[in-house]
């Protein structure tokens, strides 16, 4: 069991002021607003929860979390097996290594607003290349015309975009297994499968908990990519709840009921973290990992 | 072990290379095509090859003054989220104390916050200080959530090597700081690697932070790259040049921890 | 059970042209089916990597390696029917004690009645039987490391058993408790042991037969009492013993040894071999150094400069013609201050001389 020692603290304390001068007033303040009604500087009225019950009620906003929701699931459940198989057929070392760690990176260090663009014009049927492949396939497709189009491509250009973070991530996990293990294995006499499922599945626990939940939360939070590429549409078929809020808070909202949505947001993603980090405690079921 | 067999690794690996490959060489395409061309005809190479969106770029002061302030406050706060984050995973990794779990999951909860509900009290705050337009504000307000991930991250590799090597490096008579220095870093070499880069990557790309404290003098290249609407129309050729000059830095630094992620994990030769 | 012959040489380099390049220098060694061998020396001696050869995790770059009579070189680990034991517990932390054993079992489809009748067998002599449910993960480093030993031995077939440091990370006081569980094994299942170590108590307590070793040449293959008694080398004498062996510079002259400014007699039986030695270094381990007065023809005179009370004896370090010389002196004996001039009789039975740091008499 690990030892208990109160002067940890020393240790924490740069991070926790880092993190708390950056966060805890911001997030005073938009309790603050949330549950004010704004009319002008000078009249400010406290409506307690007004904004919270009508932005809960909104039917508009249930079908953007649904379409949000299914969206994230359907990133995890592409993302982290993708991300998981290239880690495994990624070489160790060498010049070869290096080089795929570069392509890989590349999706990553683009400006989200960029890959929106490119993805814009890639798939357009006349003068890009993934569209014309597509067109020459004789595949009717337009992801300005169809809702389904629309989706498959803001997935796809997803999968492009984020894999590339699940792959890294596992991939320097599982450079971090002792060659000791793969020894033993040897000697053992296990297969190929039975590696992958007693030593290297275990051990890529950590990093996997923290690439389902990073993609998860930035999945539920995205914004800018699905925004330039389609714009929400057609119609809102690809409007997803960030999207969503910011519409409103530009269009119709004022600060408080904006303020509101915003914490209603975090409070969901916060839910939905919660129980995916639980639940995949308990499935990898260790009393050894570092916070049970 | 040596028949012959189809490998799948190579062929699968190849594949998806060639699916990472192929929107970036759109791209590239694209940094050489004039406009007309670009929204004009389709083609796999540039019929009228042309320098004159990179000249754009690198001639306009506005352009490349954007990369120069992100890599300014992108290197500052990589440095110090890795700095701040350190100690605090070996805290979280060894040791249990008052709160712990909570603080933890407190500091998680920063990485999962929708971007937009600091913006208003940051541009505040930041106003008050006097910060508004550096690159220390964006290098701070980046903070918030490269702190959590690297501390996230770190102390999942340190929880992945064994306490028994902390106490026999005691038993052996090493001080705290050389045992860390000296064994323990380079046991998760893979994980600052890692954490480097995404700190560096998580950075480089955020929009609206940087946008909102910046007006002039820091202004990053992400702010810079938005504002390519003319009266013409769009610039697409200029913006996929600057895409393209995006990701440089970044492929500079993954090259520089190649060694710390792809190395194995050596522990005590002969 | 087997009995391995080596014939080898390693080196990690693709030209190997000087002996530097050498991980391994070429050296011919046998290892008897049964006996329990421990390869000593400090990091960086080779020890691992001849591990690593006998195991065939690592096929050397030049000669051959056989089992019985048969050339394994190129086998690998699981064709030789070998087992290791690594610096650091490795389990499978999915799996229960009684899983972790009967893994390697598995892996070769043996009848399950009998893999359960074999894990239980092993579990017993290894004292696990009450944690055979438990999780892997969870337990103690000392428990851990039986389980992987556990894992080698559950093959009945095993050629040997071969130990990489496997105390590193083991508690002090439970050090003392799997050593004697490994001689125990070795007694009753009488298999083929060989063990890495850079601590000369554990090798000299574990094993019959030790090998010294240091940058990539083994110096000196005998018993514990060999090693101490008549140490073929001087890094033998140096590395083994507490403290280790004290050395001097001398000059055989004629008949007569000259150490410093004073002239003893070489010893009786010896003084043919020495002769014609010339210069030469004179070891003499702590534990037979006399004290005694200056009318003993072979002793040197020494100022003394430490003097340590160790309980059951008393350790005199002091200066003899600019060399320190450690004394262990029996505790009834009237200890000698600071400064005091005291004198040595370092010329004995034990008295082993060297030239280029190899025993000539």
């Amino acid at each position: 069991m690990k030892p208990i020692n109160q002067n940890a603290w020393l240790l924490i304390l740069p991070v926790v002021l880092c993190v708390a001068f950056s966060a805890i007033l911001p997030l005073m303040t938009v309790v603050n607003y949330s549950v004010q009604d704004i009319i002008s500087p000078e009249r400010r009225v406290f409506v307690g929860t007004e904004w919270f019950k009508m932005v809960m009620r909104d039917p508009e906003l249930h079908e953007a979390l649904l379409r949000q929701i299914v969206f994230s699931l359907a990133v995890l459940l592409v993302e982290v097996p993708l991300g998981i198989a290239l880690a495994l057929s990624m070489p160790a070392s060498g010049w070869k290594a290096s080089a795929v760690l570069v392509i890989l990176a590349m999706s990553l260090l683009i400006p989200w607003n960029v890959v929106g663009t490119i993805w814009q014009i890639f798939g357009r049927t006349d003068i890009g290349l993934f569209g014309a492949a597509l067109a020459k396939l004789g595949i009717n497709y337009s992801y300005t015309g169809y809702a389904t189009d629309a989706w498959a491509t803001v997935l796809l250009m997803d999968v492009w975009h984020w894999t590339s973070l699940v792959a890294l991530l596992c991939y320097a996990g599982l450079r971090a297994i002792p060659d000791a293990y793969y020894q033993a294995a040897r000697i053992d006499g296990a297969s190929k499968l039975a590696v992958f499922r007693y030593i290297q599945l275990p051990k890529l626990r950590g990093v996997l908990m923290i690439a389902v939940l990073l993609r998860f939360m930035d999945s539920f939070m995205i914004y800018t990519e699905p925004f330039v590429l389609t714009g929400g549409g057609p119609g809102n078929s690809t409007t997803f709840l960030s999207q969503y809020l910011t519409q409103k808070a530009v269009g119709q909202f004022d600060v408080g009921p904006a303020a509101a949505f915003s914490l209603i947001y975090f409070l969901i993603i916060l839910l939905l973290c919660f129980i995916l980090y639980n639940w995949m405690q308990r499935v990898g079921g260790g009393p050894e990992r570092a916070h049970e | 072990m040596n028949r012959p067999r189809v490998p799948v690794k190579a062929i699968f690996l190849g594949a998806y290379l060639l699916f990472a490959i192929l929107p970036v060489y759109w791209m590239v395409n694209m940094s050489f095509k004039t406009n007309e061309e670009i929204l004009g005809l389709f083609s796999l190479w540039p019929k009228d090859f042309t320098l004159h969106n990179y000249a754009t770029i690198f001639t306009d002061v506005s352009w490349y003054s954007g990369y120069i302030n992100s890599m300014i406050y992108v290197a500052i706060n990589t440095v110090v989220s890795i700095a701040v984050a350190l100690p605090a995973a070996y805290a979280f990794s060894r040791y249990r104390f008052l709160g712990d779990k909570h603080v933890f999951f407190w500091l998680l909860t920063n990485r999962m916050t929708p971007p937009a509900i600091f913006l208003l009290p940051f541009f505040q705050l930041y106003s008050t200080l006097g910060l508004m337009d550096t690159h220390l504000a964006v290098a701070l307000a980046h903070l918030v959530f490269n702190v959590p991930l690297a501390v996230w991250i770190l102390e999942g590799f340190m929880s992945g090597v064994p306490r028994e090597i902390d106490e026999t490096a005691y038993i052996d008579g090493y001080s705290f700081p050389r045992f860390f220095l000296t064994i323990f870093v380079p046991l998760i070499k893979a994980g600052i690697g890692v954490t480097a880069f995404f700190c560096f990557m998580f950075s480089w790309v955020e929009l609206l932070m940087a946008r909102t404290l910046t007006s002039v003098n820091a202004k990053p290249i992400v702010a810079t790259m938005t504002r390519t609407v003319s009266a013409s129309g769009m610039d697409w050729g200029v913006l996929a040049a600057a895409g393209v000059l995006t990701i440089l830095p970044g492929a500079v630094v993954i090259w520089f921890v190649r060694h710390y992620i792809a190395k194995g994990f050596a522990m005590g030769r002969v | 059970m087997a009995r391995i012959e080596l014939d080898l040489a390693h080196s990690y380099k693709s030209v190997a042209a000087r002996d530097e390049d050498y991980a391994l220098l070429p050296l011919k060694m046998t290892f008897e089916d049964g006996g329990a061998y421990a390869l000593l020396g400090p990091s960086g001696c080779g020890k691992t990597t001849m591990l690593n050869i006998i195991s065939g995790l690592l096929v050397p770059s030049q000669g051959k390696v056989s089992f019985d009579g048969r050339d394994v070189t190129h086998q690998t680990p699981q064709e030789r029917n070998i087992a290791q034991v690594f610096q650091f517990p490795v389990i499978y932390d999915t799996m229960s004690v009684v899983e972790n054993l009967a893994f390697p079992l598995r892996n070769r489809r043996i009848p399950e009645a009998q893999i359960q009748r074999r894990v239980r067998e092993v579990a017993e002599m290894l004292e696990l039987s009450g944690q055979l449910e438990q999780r892997a993960a969870g337990l103690s480093a000392d428990v851990k490391q039986k389980i992987s030993l556990g894992r080698g031995l559950v093959r009945n077939d095993v050629s040997a058993v071969l130990f990489d440091e496997p105390l590193t990370v083991i508690d002090p006081h439970l050090k003392w408790q799997l050593r004697r569980k490994l001689k125990q094994i070795h007694h009753e299942l009488k298999l083929t042991l060989i063990y890495v170590t850079h601590d000369q108590v554990e090798a000299l307590t574990f094993a019959d037969q030790v090998i010294v070793m240091t940058q990539g040449k083994a110096v000196q293959t005998g018993t514990p009492d060999q090693l101490f008694e008549r140490p073929q080398h001087t890094f033998v004498g140096h590395f083994i013993g507490s403290p280790g062996m004290n050395f001097l510079d001398a000059q055989v002259v004629g008949e007569q040894l000259k150490i410093g400014d004073s002239t003893l007699s070489l010893p009786a039986g010896r003084a043919q071999t020495l002769s014609s030695a010339g210069r030469t270094t004179v070891g003499i381990r702590p534990e037979f150094v006399r004290l005694s007065d200056s009318h003993d023809s072979g002793a040197l005179r020494a100022t003394v400069s430490l003097v340590k009370d160790i309980g059951t004896h008393w350790m005199i370090s002091a200066t003899v013609a600019d060399r320190l010389v450690r004394a262990r002196v029996a505790p009834d004996v009237r200890a000698p201050r600071v400064g005091d001039t005291v004198w040595f009789t370092v010329i004995g039975p034990h008295t082993c001389f060297y030239k280029d740091d190899r025993l000539i008499a």
